[in-house]
This record gives structure tokens, sequence and C-alpha cells, in this order.
């Protein structure tokens, strides 16, 4: 039984999308697909419960019976039965956020449709975390790339379907890529498989095609990760996304993509190859680092709350990468805690700021003046979750910077302990524009009579909940630190191949 | 010289898929866009075919009268490609969507045009999401 | 010896792709991508892909170009003029050196030594005799043993149908000056018109529906299945909304009727799945459909799954169609007849 759960995990929000769309009124919709997801996050408990049962920690199942590598073949280990917690857990959360699709233009009769497609992208992020073909992960990353598309195009403003459209082709190159880069594995070996991939890769390391092939993939799954330089579709993508669209995305997204890449690395080619042989973290270390300080930069100059956000998602990708390229197992350890942890504090950030667009109608920097006392509670969620991004103690933003400055000690690289901690500070000036606007400076009298718009009140429970559910949990985990670092760090020691 | 005649339809793909990605990254015109990402798939699925083609080999469709003797090509990456195909269309058809609301939003589809008119990549103090509440 | 002919398809195939890439008036350019796809289907075929090449043929030079033209319609028939960049050329110029650099220690073409036709693929062909005694292997590979795959696939298609319609849908609210289609179908004949049309269409139009109904269930066989037979009968109703107008075609397929059939569909084929398991089998396997004979189950299991994405695919087709052709042109015009350019 327990090994249908990984199957049940997919098929579930799979066949409940169809299902959603049949639903006659919104409300229906909502209960139906918040009801799903719930059982998503059972299933996703029950798995790592189920794993911590193996003596191996490793969950397979053949699907249809046929034994792989001839068939496709599910594999959970502790890297994504802790992914699959997190996608299901966000997901959970963020659908409750209403009343209303948060910003989504949505014609009416459609909003099955708007529900089924989250449904969708949930299924296909599940998908791709809980396979163990390397195809597959392409079908299912298209079956959640074409669902978040859709989801960002219905963003509200002339300027939401051009982000949706870029995302698209950027998108669609790193999914082909990425096509094409399984291809050439399959090519020299013969086998889709990922554990078949790694007991024959061996053979072949040696040779142009396979490191064109990890080239490809990395490039390919760099791209929908917004790795940078290859992240310019998303400060657009998640500013003019519904708010609710923007908070499941950036909490899950690009957090599925860094697992798909840290597999592809440590257990498809193997840490030795990608770092001892290739040395990739040559290039890759200073990317995250300029990623950690452009993307904090570029935050501090942004005029909308939804784009500073999005900007400071560059900056912790890079926190992420840095993690994944000091190749240790308190490095990996510290980058899937902060996997994680991010997706906590963003999601509870851009469900605040959907609480703001709600009852102010805009994002931007100028409105939030003097938000602090008409939204004292969406307001103190912006604070505590800002704390966690600088990530002051008590709050996950530290426990991620703890492992990661500890990983980046342990191999004597000072400076980018160092690097870290500057970056930090960049953070505490993107973070306290908020604030100050928010509680030391008096909202602008004209703006508020020319908008004609009733005066601004505190977003309703149904908003406030979900928003501090996430922001509350990053202070928990900020204090107990036993699932997420326990998890990550049984994870890191099996992608390192020390075994748990 | 092997090498040019048994890799030679390899490099044909490839200059097929760099043309499509020229013609994605180089063009203004989203519905051109679209066009060079059709290229660019195509190409990729002309790859993979390739490589499951074996020399004096068939379509793998079992012959009436039994399959002894008889050399199949690969099947598995057709049956990959099948899928890379749907993915496709399934791409071009949402994309094409959002080409048609963005030209009701912005009265054009040629890129340069469509930043020009939403003031560069920049917010100009406007908000990302001016009226949205519900 | 067949060289020369795959030669002289690439070449044109080159060609096609350059003029593409040059062309300024976007509608010789979609047509073209039409010919690139029938170009491509002729080499699938050549290279033993025939199921391939048969999609291909359908959807690239079919589904996609009608697509193409129905938003060109709506868009612009042109494409500005922008001054030469060089920077993108040699981003291009320099991938495509490292992806040649890549291919030089791959296998080469056709070499029957190569990994991938020795180690799974074989099984492959062995199974197909021996446990499903289905002759054409592809079929049997994409819907049993990479069945998951084809069920991502069927999602896949859902899931653009979905986003069209969430983009699309029946919203048109500020029908400004810019919202006009570029071409109006006033200009244009109307097709209902012309009785040579309307007769040789409604002769052809059943025939297409019978073909495709013969590659929904002839796939077991020959080339064909699912995913063809919905893509050829979607065109053919597609064929008649061209011809007799958007809202006469609606009156006979609704909307809410295609939308169900796409659930149903789908549903059809995860619910194939979640019968197996309820069997007692892993999801999707066929072979406890019959537990007296697996053949004969995964032959079931198999024409399940195919008639879920047949319908799937089917209504897809024509939701997308109508989502587009419903913005394309103000109602009152389409319904003139005349919305097939």
């Amino acid at each position: 039984m327990n090994a249908h759960l990984l199957v049940l995990e997919v098929v579930v929000p799979l066949m409940a999308a169809p299902l959603c769309m049949l639903l006659p009124s919104k409300p229906a919709a909502r209960m139906f697909s918040i009801a799903v997801a719930w059982i998503t996050l059972y299933l996703a408990w029950s798995i790592l419960g189920a794993l911590g049962a193996t003596e191996h920690g490793v969950i397979a199942y053949e699907l249809g019976g046929f034994p792989p590598p001839f068939g496709i073949e599910l594999r959970v280990d502790w890297a994504n039965a802790y992914l699959l917690l997190l996608v299901s857990g966000i997901a959970a959360v963020v659908l409750m956020f209403g009343p209303g699709s948060a910003g989504a233009a949505v014609a009416e009769g459609r909003h099955a449709f708007f529900y089924t497609a989250v449904l969708l992208a949930l299924a296909g992020l599940l998908g791709i975390t809980v396979t163990g073909d390397a195809f597959n992960v392409f079908v299912f990353l298209e079956v959640s790339s074409l669902a978040s598309y859709s989801l960002i195009g219905l963003g509200r403003g002339a300027r939401a379907p051009m982000a949706a459209f870029s995302y698209l082709i950027m998108g669609t190159i790193g999914g082909t890529l990425f096509l094409l880069g399984v291809g050439l594995l399959y090519q020299m070996t013969g086998t889709l498989n990922m554990a078949d991939l790694t007991t024959r890769l061996p053979d072949v390391l040696d040779t142009r095609t396979i490191v064109l092939a990890l080239a490809l993939l990395i490039v390919g799954v760099g791209i929908k990760l917004a790795v940078y330089p290859l992240h310019q579709w998303l400060p657009n993508a998640y500013s003019f996304a519904p708010s609710v669209v923007s908070a499941f995305l950036a909490a899950t997204s690009t957090k599925v993509m860094y697992y798909v890449l840290v597999r592809i690395i440590f257990t498809i080619f193997g840490a030795a190859f990608v770092f001892e042989t290739l040395h990739a973290d040559y290039l890759l270390l200073p990317l995250s680092l300029i990623a950690m300080f452009g993307g904090s930069l570029a935050a501090i100059y942004q005029h909308d709350l939804k784009r500073l956000l999005a900007y400071s998602s560059v900056a912790q990708v890079g926190y992420m990468m840095l993690g994944l390229t000091l190749a240790s197992a308190t490095g990996l350890t510290a980058g899937l805690v902060h996997v994680f942890n991010h997706a906590l504090m963003k999601g509870g950030l851009f469900l605040a700021v959907g609480c703001i667009t709600a009852q102010v109608g805009s994002s931007a920097m100028g409105d939030l003046r003097g938000l602090g006392k008409r939204m004292p509670f969406t307001c103190a969620a912006l604070v505590v979750g800002g704390l966690a991004l600088i990530g002051v103690p008590s709050t996950v933003g530290f426990v991620s910077k703890w492992y990661l400055v500890q990983a980046a000690l342990e191999q004597d690289l000072l400076s980018v302990a160092a690097l870290i901690l500057l970056s930090s500070l960049l953070a505490v000036v993107y973070v306290w524009r908020v604030v100050e606007l928010c509680y030391f400076s008096e909202p602008d009298a004209t703006q508020v009579e020319v908008t004609g718009r009733p005066p601004v009140r505190e977003a309703p429970l149904g908003q406030l909940l979900p928003t501090w559910i996430l922001i509350g949990s990053t202070i928990i985990f900020g204090l107990t630190t036993d699932l997420t670092v326990g998890t990550a760090s049984k994870a890191a020691a099996q992608l390192m191949g020390v075994g748990p | 010289m092997s090498e040019v005649l048994g890799l030679w339809n390899y490099w044909v793909v490839i200059v097929l898929m760099m043309i499509g990605l020229y013609i994605m990254i180089a063009r203004d015109s989203l519905v051109k866009k679209v066009m060079g990402l059709n290229i660019f798939q195509v190409s990729v699925i002309m790859f993979y075919v390739s490589m499951g083609k074996v020399r004096g080999g068939t379509a793998p469709i079992l012959p009436e009268g039994g399959a002894e003797g008889v050399l199949f090509s690969n099947p598995l990456p057709h049956v990959l490609m099948l899928t890379a195909i749907v993915v496709g269309i399934a791409t071009t058809a949402l994309a094409l969507a959002l080409v048609v609301r963005i030209k009701e939003a912005y009265g054009t589809i040629e890129e340069d045009e469509i930043h020009a008119l939403a003031g560069g990549d920049g917010m100009d103090g406007r908000s990302a999401v001016q009226g949205e509440a519900e | 010896m067949d060289f020369p002919v795959e030669v002289i398809l690439f070449l044109f195939l080159l060609a096609t792709a350059l003029t593409v890439a040059l062309l300024e008036d976007l509608f010789a350019a979609a047509m073209m991508t039409g010919i690139f796809s029938l170009l491509s289907a002729c080499l699938f075929t050549l290279m033993d892909a025939v199921d391939v090449a048969f999609t291909e043929a359908a959807v690239g030079a079919g589904v996609s170009t009608v697509l193409f033209l129905s938003t060109l319609a709506l868009t612009a028939q042109r494409e500005k003029q922008h001054p030469f960049t060089w920077f993108p050329l040699l981003l291009v110029i320099l991938t495509g050196a490292c992806l040649v650099t890549g291919t030089l220690d791959m296998p080469h073409y056709g070499d029957p030594k190569a990994p991938i036709h020795v180690h799974v693929a074989p099984e492959y062909i062995a199974g197909a005799e021996r446990d499903f005694g289905i002759p054409n292997i592809v079929t049997n590979v994409l819907a049993s043993y990479r069945g998951y795959d084809t069920f991502g696939e069927t999602v896949v298609i859902f899931t653009a149908s979905v986003g069209v319609m969430l983009l699309l849908g029946h919203r048109r609210r500020r029908p400004g000056p810019a919202h006009r289609p570029t071409i109006t179908p006033e200009g244009a004949a109307r097709m209902r018109d012309f009785a040579i049309v309307r007769v040789v269409s409604m002769g052809v139009i059943p025939l297409i529906v019978l073909f495709g109904l013969y590659v929904q269930f002839h796939g077991d066989f020959g080339p064909g299945g699912g995913f063809q037979a919905g893509v050829i009968i979607g065109a053919a109703v597609i064929l008649y909304g061209l011809i007799f107008g958007l809202s006469t075609l609606q009156r006979v397929v609704p909307s809410p009727l295609l939308e169900t059939g796409i659930a149903l569909g789908v549903l059809l084929y995860g619910g194939t799945g979640v019968a197996s398991l309820l069997m007692g089998g892993h999801y999707l396997d066929y072979a406890v459909f019959d537990s007296d004979d697996p053949k004969h189950g995964r032959h079931l299991g198999i024409l399940l799954v195919e008639g879920g994405v047949g319908i799937a695919v089917t209504c897809a087709m024509i939701l997308i169609f109508y989502s587009f052709a419903g913005r394309a042109l103000a109602r009152e015009a389409f319904d003139e007849g005349g919305g097939g350019q």
C-alpha cells in the first residue's frame, strides 16, 4: 500500500482537475481544490512517514507493473519526499486565500477553470518531484509550465499577458533544451531511468556528448529556476501575475526546479564528475554571488512591492545555488533548508501583498504610506516576513544562513562567508524601505481623494489566515528545526552518497 | 570523413534548431517568435527520430506472419516524440492565445513597441496591479 | 539507397526554415511553417517513424496552421522591419558550434550497435508479440510501458485548452478599434454561398470523420491512435465551422458538451489506471483486467486509454478553435460564413 501512495500523490490532483472544471459554481470549485490540496498534503506526510520506516530511505513504484528500466518508475527518497511536503503544503495554504482569486482577471463563469489550472500546476510539480524517469520529468514540467503561463496571463492590467508570453518563450526554450539533454543522455546510455542512468553513465563520462548533455540540462533547468543570468522572465512574471499565483509559483515552482537540478548533478552525474572533473563551480559560484548581490540591489530600487519581492527571489535563488555549488553535505543541507524556508517567507509575503492589493487596489510602494495603522495585521506580516528575508535570529532566514556560512567556512572560503553576511545587509535596506513607508509615513491626502475609494480597512480573515499561517511558520521553523534541517540533512547525506 | 557521413544529419538538425532559436531571440514580432519556437521544437523531434533509425531497419510494426529476422527501427524515440509533438501544439496554442490578448492590450504585436508603450522594463512608479481589487 | 532523397529533403527543410526567418509577410511565413512540418513528416517516414510522421502532418500542417492564421486575422499580417543586430546571431552560432562539438562522440546515424538499440528497446520489440499481440509496437509502448507519459500528454493538451479558454474566454468588454480583426470578412467571399464548397464539404466531412474513427481503432495494427484520430475528427468539425459559420457549429456541438467531453476523456484515461489499482495491480497495469488472459486484458486497457485520448483531443481541438474564432471575428461577421482565411 505504501508504494501506491507515490502514484496517488500525482494522480489525485491530476484527476481532480477535470472534475473541478465541471463544477457549477465558484465556491464549489474553490472548496474542492482546497480539499484536494489538503489530501495531497496528507499523502505527502504519509510518504515521509513511510520513508522513515524503510531501511535505505527509498520507496520505488513500477507504473503498469513493468520493471525499470522498461517501464516508468516513481522513486522517492528523502530529497523528494521533503519537496512533496513543501509543495503540497504551500498549495494547501495558498488556495485557502480568499474570497476571490486575488487579482485574477477571470471571466464570469470561468472561475472553476482558474482552480482547474491551479490543480494542474500543482499536479505537474508533484509529478516532476516524484518521478524517477528523466523523460517523465519533461512531460510533467510542461504540464506545470503551461498551467503557470495561463495563470500568469490572467493577472489584471495590460502587462500580464506580455509577462506570461516572455516566460512562455524562455520557459519553452528551457524545456526544449532539457529535452535535448535527456535525448543525449539516452543516446549514450540507452536508458531514461534515473537510477539506471546512474549505473550506466560512468562508462561514457569522458565523452564530449555527455558534457554537452550536462550543460544543456543545467541551462534548461537553470532558465526555469531563474539562475542568474537566465532570470529575466521572473521579475515581470511574478509582478504581473495575480498575487495568489505569484505566492504559489514563487514558493513552489523554482523550488521544484532546484530539486531537479540537485537530482541531475548529484544523483545522475555525481558531484565528483561535475565539480572535480569539470569544475562547474568555477562558473556557478561567481554566478550565485552575483545573483545574491545583483538581485538585492535591484530590489532596493523598485517602485512596486511585488516587483521588489520578485527581485529578492532572484537573490534568494543565488543563496540556494551557493549551497549546491559548495558540493558538501552541509552546503546541500543549507540549500535544501533554504528551499523550504524561502518558500514559507516568499509565499507569505506575496499573500500579504495580495491582502494589500485586494484592499488598496495597488501594490505601488507609494500606496504603502501609513498603511501600518489601517492594515496592522497585514503590515505586521510584511515586517516578520522581511525579517526572515534578512535572516534575523529566531526566523527561518537565520537558520538557512547559519548553515550556509558554516558550509563556506568548512571549505575555508572566508570571503564567501563574509559576502553572505554582507548581502544580508542589502536585504536590510529594501525591507527597511517597506517598514518606513508602512509605519513612518503619512498617507498622501490627495491620492486618497483622487481614487475615491472607501477608506482602506484590514483584510478579511479569509485572506489574513493563510498569510499568517505561512508567516507564522517562518518563526516556528526558525525555532524548531527538526523537520526542516533533520530531513534536509538526511536528504543531503543520501545525495552525497554517504547514506542516511 | 566517416564522421561527416555518420553525423551530417545531426548537424543539419542543429542548424535548423539554431534558425528557430535565432527567430525566437532576434525577431520582435511575437507571432514570428512562436513560429521560431515551432521550428526549434520540430528540430529536436527530428534529432530524436534520427537516433531511432537503424540502418536497414523498418518501421516498428510487426508484419503479418511473424517478426522472425526482421530488423526494426527503435520504437522508443517515436513514442517519446509523439508526446513532444503534443507538447508543441499545446505550447503553440497557448502562446498564440497570449498574443491575441497582447494585441488587444497594446494594439501591436511588435515587442519593441510593446516595451515602449509599457514604459520600458521599469515600473515608473506605477503599480504592477493597478485596480486589482476584486 | 534512399540517401539522396533524405539529402534533398533536408536541403528543402533548411530553405523553408530560412524563408520563415526572412519573410516579413506573416501569412506567407505561416504557410511556410506548415510546409516545414510536411517536409519533416516526409523525413520522419524515411526514418521509419510513421506514427510521428502522421502526427506531425496532422498537427503541424493542419492544426497549427489554422491557429496561426486565426491569430494573424486578429493581429497583424506583416512584420515590421528592424535593424539587424549581431548579438543574437553570434549567440546562436556559438551555441550551434557547442552542439556540433557535442555530437562528435555520438554513435553514428543508423548504427545498429548504438546503446539505445541494444539496451531497452529490444525488450519492447520482443514483448510486442509475447505480451501484447499488437502489431504496432509504438502503440503498445505508448499506452503500456510509457502509459503514464501518455496520460501526462493527454493532460498537457487538456491544460492548454483550459489555458486558452481562460485567456480567450467569452469576455469582450472593450471592443475598441485595436480589437477589430485586421482582415474583415466583408471583402472575403462567403464560403457558404459557394455551392461547390458547400456540397463538396458535405461529402468530405463525413469521410474525414470516418477516417478519423478508422485511425482511432486501427491504431493497434498500423500507424495511428487516439491522438491522431482526435486531431483528424477535430479538424473535420473545424472545417464545418469554417464553412457554415461558428454559431451554426456551436448549435450542433455546444461548448458545455465539449467541456464535459474533454474532462471525461482525461478521466477515462486516469480512471483506467484507478480501475487497475482497485483490481489489485499497479497503476495502469492492464494485465489485471483479465486474470486468465493478460494479453486480452492489456488489449482492453489500451483500447480504453486510447479512447480517452481520442475523446479528449477531439474536444480540445474544437474548444481551442472556438476560443480563437469566438474572439477572432465579431460574432455576426463570422456568422456570415466568411471566417475562413
